[in-house]
């Protein structure tokens, strides 16, 4: 494919392959995207026409803003009324702005939607839709839909949460392209377009997936084992350079910053995090003895971390390999101290849903901070299997013996050997 | 008022509660694996597997049954923010 003419030129498609064209837009004066992301070579929103023998497909359109330059390219290699098909891989604003007028100048062409974007196109279309006109992408028996043009084929490969829960990838199977959806994008805005013609983007191509994709790691090491097999001779994808040269190799990238960032030095073991933060000790105190509780049990691997010096990214690497966290801290005005909120407040790149949280802590007052860190850890969908213990101000011996048996049920919870127990909801508190 | 007996067999515990509570209530509490998102009975986050005594649960509203529906859930998969228990034993586990 290296022959093909390469570069963006205003108002018109550019072909990334024999009647496959990019219909999309350049942004590059973009520097913050979705609040979160730096985006210091702006973006591209991309989205493509494939021409079949028996009619035209178009997957995905643009932010709302950029509409005219997606209509014009459309219109400089199709004409509204050959569309027959239209897939929408991922519903997020930036792919389905232009989506509702596509809709209205193409009233013959149907829609195609992972099972998963209903909920989400409801709210992009506002009911401006004819249902009958709206398709899922999986049959009622789970197989993948073909969209037939003629000589070319269609077929979808469901990726749920790449990084929402509608996102699929489309897959031309007659010539081997994958069209990915925001999986192996970035945001990076170069005119050339082509991976092989354009700067450098290795960084934007890791700091996407560390931002957009690792939350989700499980999902993707799921998507890789089905894209992994595919003849792929190219990638398509929905932001940022189109992967030609080599394409196999971004997968394989995938996969290796989908691969665990530490390796699990503790084997089977189920692994406990502690974090305090201690003003007196009285709370340090405490966090130690959870330790010794929880090191009773066997098949156990617990570490303590005093985080009152305030680092957060090391930590985050830690927690998303960790089966337990506990957090202690004592109350300050009614709350948590500032780095214990630092840390909690730095987990949404990773995934801590279903791993166990614990809270604990000495008070002067009221001891609020053990029940708010109680909130967030459910908040952030952790299992909180132990109702929190809080002290106040300095430990007695007899308190120590209850973080030490709070830690040794923590981990009992851990190992999956607590015992079953029968409460009443009064109980519950 | 009659009581109910809910299960979550992933943590072993067995809660007592009146009839009409509905799961969201309890299961996050004692601390089992349910997920919630919007609580609202909109997102499908918290769908639960119904082990045993589905029959003892309020049957599904239309919500909820357009919401399990669109996220391809099994018969007896339920919201736990929508499900409302009757009486009797009700074991759930997550989806």
């Amino acid at each position: 494919m290296g022959s093909l003419r390469t570069g963006v030129v205003e108002g018109q498609a550019l072909s990334i392959a024999p009647g496959v064209h990019w219909l999309g837009a350049l942004d590059p004066g973009m520097r913050q995207f979705d609040i979160i992301l730096k985006t210091a070579n702006g973006t591209t929103y991309n989205a493509y026409c494939v021409r079949g023998s028996s009619g035209v497909a178009i997957i995905d359109t643009v932010k709302e803003g950029f509409s005219q330059d997606f209509f014009t390219r459309l219109e400089s290699v199709a004409s509204y009324d050959e569309i027959c098909a239209v897939v929408l891989n991922h519903l997020e604003p930036d792919h389905s702005g232009a989506l509702p007028e596509l809709m209205r100048r193409a009233p013959q062409a149907q829609l195609y939607i992972s099972p998963k974007a209903m909920p989400t196109l409801r709210g992009v279309l506002k009911g401006g839709l004819d249902p009958e006109r709206i398709h899922t992408t999986l049959d009622e028996e789970g197989e993948s839909r073909i969209i037939d043009l003629g000589d070319r084929h269609l077929h979808f490969i469901q990726t749920p949460y790449l990084h929402w829960p509608d996102t699929q990838c489309t897959w031309l199977v007659e010539d081997g392209l994958l069209f990915s959806g925001d999986v192996f994008g970035c945001h990076f805005c170069d005119e050339r377009l082509f991976n092989d013609k354009v700067g450098d983007f290795r960084f934007s191509f890791d700091y996407y997936y560390q931002h957009i994709m690792r939350p989700f790691r499980e999902y993707v090491l799921k998507a890789l084992d089905l894209i992994e097999p595919l003849p792929l001779r190219l990638i398509a994808p929905a932001h940022g350079p189109v992967l030609r040269e080599s394409p196999a190799d971004y997968v394989r990238r995938y996969r290796q910053l989908a691969t665990p960032l530490l390796h699990r030095e503790a084997g089977d073991e189920k692994t406990l995090l502690i974090f305090y933060v201690s003003a007196y000790g009285a709370t340090e105190r405490m966090a130690q003895a959870m330790r010794e509780g929880a090191e009773t049990i066997e098949g156990v691997r617990v570490s303590l971390f005093d985080i009152a010096g305030g680092e957060v990214a090391p930590f985050v690497d830690l927690i998303e390999e960790a089966d337990g966290l506990a957090f202690g801290s004592p109350t300050l005005n009614g709350d948590a101290v500032k780095p214990i909120w630092d840390l909690l407040s730095s987990l949404t790149l990773v995934n801590v849903k279903n791993k166990l949280g614990a809270a604990f802590g000495s008070f002067g007052w009221s001891g609020e901070a053990i029940g708010l860190i109680e909130d967030r850890l459910r908040g952030l969908k952790l299992r909180v299997p132990l109702k929190g213990v809080r002290l106040k101000l300095l430990p007695t011996a007899d308190e120590l013996v209850v973080c030490r048996d709070f830690g040794r049920d923590f981990a009992l919870h851990l190992c999956g050997r607590a015992e079953r127990r029968v409460l009443d909801i009064s109980e519950l508190g | 008022m009659p009581k109910a007996n809910v299960t979550f067999e992933d943590i072993g515990i067995t809660v007592t509660v009146p009839a009409g509570t509905r799961l969201i209530e309890v299961s996050e509490k004692v601390g089992a694996g349910i997920i919630y998102g919007c609580r609202e009975g909109e997102c499908g986050s918290c769908q639960m597997r119904i082990v045993s005594g589905g029959e003892n649960l309020a049957s599904p509203s239309v919500l909820e049954d357009k919401v399990l529906k669109e996220n391809m859930a099994g018969r007896a998969t339920r919201l736990a923010c929508q499900a409302q228990v009757l009486g009797g034993d009700i074991v759930v586990r997550p989806a």
